[in-house]
């Protein structure tokens, strides 16, 4: 019998192996497929557990949280939601992160392991650290002045501080609320699908997400193109391009919205915004040194991240001659964003030097320590500092004696380019009317703010949409609430 | 039929008459380990109220408040346990009770962290007074029952109360799907789990009386290993097993069943040696694991969810039982997430019950795991040592028997939570909520700690033959009436 007995203990101890192993099966080698199945709730209960660290804008903190006591315990909460929309983003329950909220998610939600004073420590207890903070660039007043200069109209603003390449102001209109969104119940269902099938799109972010041609504000690029490789060595000679202008290799003429356009100097061109100057110089620039330069600018640049990624703005890189010319006045498939734009004044306000923009200064511990620290970093050198400094004096002159004049502010050096975007079939849609700027203080070295303003106003009169008329005022709000 | 204890009469002469007999010399003391048993005591009673404490922190930041109190009650329980077997069997393994109370500790442990995530449904109170209960019911056991042997002579009583117990749960509602409760007067449980114990019973004393009867006659059949006994001997284990079986069909419970096959045919095996037994219950219970699968809905879902424990998921309604369960043991990983820190709640139905062990390796990981396993493998050992041990072939079945449910139910239903094969409900020993099923346990320890005094006790070693275990003279005069019948009846004259 005790043989017997012996070889059934064996066999409950091959029971035993059997459940070892499969414990070790679920729990070590199939964890990670297990924690990662879409319905496992656990790693959104983790999640929601503990507050939100906090986005600040100047110091003072634009979010905060509730806790509503249920399963996915702490909802976000926006104190100026549409005002901060576009910095922010969501951060929802049901819908998933957003813009800040979702490329720093991994400081706000507290499971970054540099959050932890021993990193390898925190990974063995699993001890949550609390919600860090993220500090924007954002400077409240210039939000401000763009959200209230855009008024509900459809459009955008991005501005830079040329010097470093934070970004000072980040505004789409219309907005939305994005604390309509946190949650799980029924309420965050309807707001989501209601935002969404909005016409006028309040959830679309138009400063990074949406690209417009850029009409005249473009020739600036264009400009810099034609000084930088010496097409022209003199802004104030004049340029051999007859008005109107026939596109190359068609028999299409381009018109002028202003006059004295034929055989106008550049600075000439800019000032009044001659197409045909413009396009003629694209033209002479050539298709790859123009594509270079608009690529310096960052054109074509799928890798532009603030750190959300921006998208991508368009220069084509093949194009019969006629379609250059078209292209080197913003139109035929040059499409931008606002940031983008804003850039480009940026790159003109410092020197030639283009920073990389950017939204979030620095990451901190909920008490203060700072976990990462974000600094200037060079994008690229865009054009010569000569170049620069003559496009600066050309944009002066824009608000001073052309078509900018409405941007002017009293005690400022302000640089602009205004910009009238024809789109659609035929050109039949209501035009896009673009400023895009810079201001310097009169007793500061250099330029303070770089500003783009987009406005595409449905309501307004077809006539009556110029880039000077609409976008102007508002660009000027901006500029002086950032250096007030 | 009578039981007879031994079937070669004859051979079996009490050892205490015989001079010279397995007796210890004198002076030669054997050591009872009464000692290590109660520090082992300790050590159990500090690591559950530690758990208690560790759940506290881990929830609300603080000690619960009660902790000592808690701490005292589950002492107090052992410490009278731990009297009981003092006293009347000092020469009891000392592993059994410890291990016993730290199971049932972290079992009330874990019933109290889930009750953290159910306010309205309390169930670690009613545990407890279930496992005090239990308790009694040992310190009962290990008190009144001074001999096991005397439970070879009810084991046609056990047989019938036994099949009783399994057949009424089925003129009563299946809850959940499986016929086997008894809702009486707001009081609820499973009767088919006091069954087991009482067809151990049955089994251990049926075949220690028939073992030679099965192993040495019948035909031979195909290979020399598959022996086949006669009819006339298999007739009555046949019949008893097909009743329990089909009884356990009808009510619905494979979880049950399964146990009862595995009992039976480990019993089979252990009483005659012979492998053909084993090669016909494998068949058999291949042949109605598969007609039952097939044909009985609500086992056939059991299965296909443990080949797929995501359908339910691909099919857009969400995880099943079985994938939280799994979700669960994950979540767990290597080190737990720590007690009062898992969600292991979200399992939902039975989380406290059937699915006890998720919450264990969630929040214990898989270290805590492998130790509660261990835990039952120790048991499960210490119970076959004392089978070992013995010397009456009654109370050897017993202990392999005992031990033996332990160690298929751990599997069964640790298995099962785990996707190792298909789930049935059934409670894991000791940490799963159940009055019936933590009574039933701590009467299992009960037999087994009296079954291993037997085995260690100087006052009960070895007749010659080293078949039976016989009773000295001095021991006879302390039984009670009714028991003093059993050693004459036992011991014919020689």
């Amino acid at each position: 019998m005790i043989r017997y007995i012996r070889r059934a203990a064996a066999c409950c101890l091959l029971l035993l192996i059997a459940l070892l192993l499969n414990a070790a099966r679920v729990q070590v080698l199939q964890a990670d497929v297990l924690d990662d199945n879409p319905a496992n709730r656990r790693k959104n209960i983790v999640r929601y557990e503990q507050p939100r660290g906090d986005i600040l804008v100047e110091g003072k903190s634009v979010t905060g949280s509730k806790d509503t006591g249920e399963q996915l315990r702490w909802e976000r909460t926006y104190l100026q939601g549409p005002l901060y929309a576009p910095v922010t983003g969501y951060a929802s329950q049901t819908y998933g992160t957003a813009f800040v909220e979702a490329a720093e998610d991994a400081v706000l939600s507290g499971t970054d392991p540099m959050l932890s004073p021993l990193p390898l420590w925190t990974e063995i207890t699993r001890k949550r650290q609390p919600g860090g903070q993220v500090a924007t660039t954002i400077r409240a007043a210039a939000q401000r002045a763009a959200f209230t200069g855009l008024g509900g109209r459809r459009g955008a603003v991005a501005a830079i501080e040329p010097a470093t390449g934070r970004i000072l102001a980040l505004v789409s209109s219309p907005s939305y609320d994005p604390g309509l969104l946190s949650g799980t119940d029924a309420s965050v269902a309807n707001a989501w699908s209601r935002l969404n099938a909005s016409r006028s799109q309040p959830m679309l972010n138009r400063a990074i997400r949406q690209t417009y041609p850029p009409g005249s504000t473009f020739k600036i690029v264009t400009a810099a193109a034609a000084l930088d490789t010496d097409v022209v060595t003199d802004v104030d000679a004049p340029t051999d391009t007859p008005d109107p202008y026939v596109l190359p290799g068609t028999r299409t003429t381009l018109p002028n919205e202003s006059s004295g356009c034929e055989r106008a100097s550049l600075a000439y061109a800019i000032r009044v915004s001659c197409n045909t100057v413009m396009a003629n110089l694209g033209v002479r620039v050539g298709l790859t040194r123009m594509r270079d330069t608009a690529g310096r600018f960052g054109f074509n640049d799928r890798g532009i991240r603030i750190p959300s990624p921006v998208t991508v703005s368009n220069f084509d890189k093949e194009m019969t001659a006629d379609q250059l010319a078209l292209s080197s006045i913003g139109q035929f498939d040059t499409r931008a964003t606002p940031l983008q734009m804003a850039m480009v004044a940026a790159a003109v306000a410092n020197g030639g030097d283009l920073n990389r923009p950017y939204l979030v200064e620095s990451t901190s511990t909920r008490s203060g320590s700072v976990v990462s620290q974000r600094g200037i970093r060079t994008y690229q050198q865009v054009m010569s500092p000569s170049t620069a400094l003559r496009l600066q004096r050309m944009m002066v002159d824009v608000v001073e004696n052309g078509t900018g004049q409405n941007a002017a502010i009293p005690g400022m050096t302000v640089g602009g380019k205004t910009g009238t975007a024809q789109h659609g079939v035929g050109n039949s849609g209501i035009p896009y009317a673009w400023f895009i700027s810079w201001a310097q203080k009169a007793d500061a070295g250099q330029a303070g703010v770089a500003v783009a303003v987009v406005v595409e106003d449905a309501t307004a009169v077809r006539g009556e949409i110029t880039g000077g008329g609409l976008a102007a005022p508002i660009a000027r709000g901006v500029m002086r609430a950032a250096l007030s | 039929m009578k039981v007879t204890p031994t079937d070669r009469p004859g051979s079996d002469r009490p050892a205490g008459r015989e001079p010279g007999g397995a007796v210890p010399p004198p002076g030669v003391r054997l050591a009872k380990r009464r000692g290590v048993e109660l520090s082992l005591l300790v050590g159990a009673v500090f690591i559950a109220v530690l758990g208690y404490c560790a759940t506290g922190l881990g929830k609300t930041g603080a000690a619960p408040p009660d902790a000592l109190r808690y701490g005292a009650g589950l002492g107090v329980l052992a410490v009278l346990a731990h009297f009981a077997v003092r006293f009347r069997a000092p020469y009891a393994d000392p592993l059994l009770l410890p291990i016993a109370v730290l199971l049932n500790g972290i079992g009330l442990v874990l019933i109290y962290r889930l009750d953290l995530e159910t306010p309205e449904d309390q169930a670690a109170f009613t545990q407890l007074t279930w496992s005090t209960l239990g308790v009694a019911l040992f310190i009962a056991v290990v008190v009144l029952l001074r001999d096991h042997r005397v439970l070879q002579r009810y084991a046609y009583l056990s047989c019938a109360a036994a099949l009783v117990l399994m057949v009424i749960p089925i003129f009563f509602p299946a809850v959940n799907g499986a016929k086997i409760w008894i809702r009486l007067a707001g009081f609820s449980f499973q009767p088919g789990e006091f069954a087991k114990i009482l067809l151990a019973v049955f089994f251990a004393a049926y075949l220690a009386a028939n073992r030679h009867a099965l192993a040495y006659t019948g035909r031979t059949f195909l290979l020399k290993g598959l022996q086949l006994p006669t009819g006339r001997v298999l007739g009555p284990i046949v019949a008893i097993w097909l009743l329990s079986v089909g009884v356990l069909i009808l009510e619905r419970d494979l979880g049950t069943s399964l146990l009862f096959f595995g009992l039976f045919v480990i019993m089979l095996y252990v009483a005659t040696g012979r492998t053909g037994w084993i090669a016909v219950g494998l068949l058999l219970a291949a042949v109605g694991a598969y007609a039952v699968g097939s044909f009985e809905p609500h086992v056939h879902s059991r299965v296909a969810d443990w080949l797929n424990p995501f359908a339910s998921i691909e099919a857009g309604q969400g995880p099943g039982q079985l994938a939280q369960s799994l979700f669960a043991f994950a979540a767990g990983g290597m080190l737990g997430t720590g007690l009062g820190l898992g969600h292991s709640i979200l399992i939902g139905f039975a989380a406290k019950s059937d699915f006890i062990l998720a919450t264990a390796g969630e929040e214990l990981g898989l270290t805590g795991l492998t130790a509660l396993f261990l835990l039952y493998a120790l048991f499960v050992a210490r119970g076959y040592r004392a089978g070992l041990a013995l010397r009456d072939p009654f109370g050897r079945l017993l202990a392999i028997g005992l031990a033996s449910i332990v160690a298929l139910q751990v599997f069964v239903i640790a298995g099962g939570v785990m996707g190792l094969i298909p789930l049935t409900g059934m409670a894991m020993p000791f940490l799963a909520q159940g009055g019936s099923s933590v009574v039933t346990n701590w009467i299992i320890v009960a037999l087994l700690i009296r079954v291993s005094d037997s085995a260690r006790s100087p006052r009960a070693v070895t007749a010659d033959t080293g078949e039976v275990a016989a009773v000295r003279v001095r021991d006879l005069a302390e039984l009670n009436p009714t028991q003093r019948k059993l050693p004459k009846r036992e011991a014919p004259k020689p």
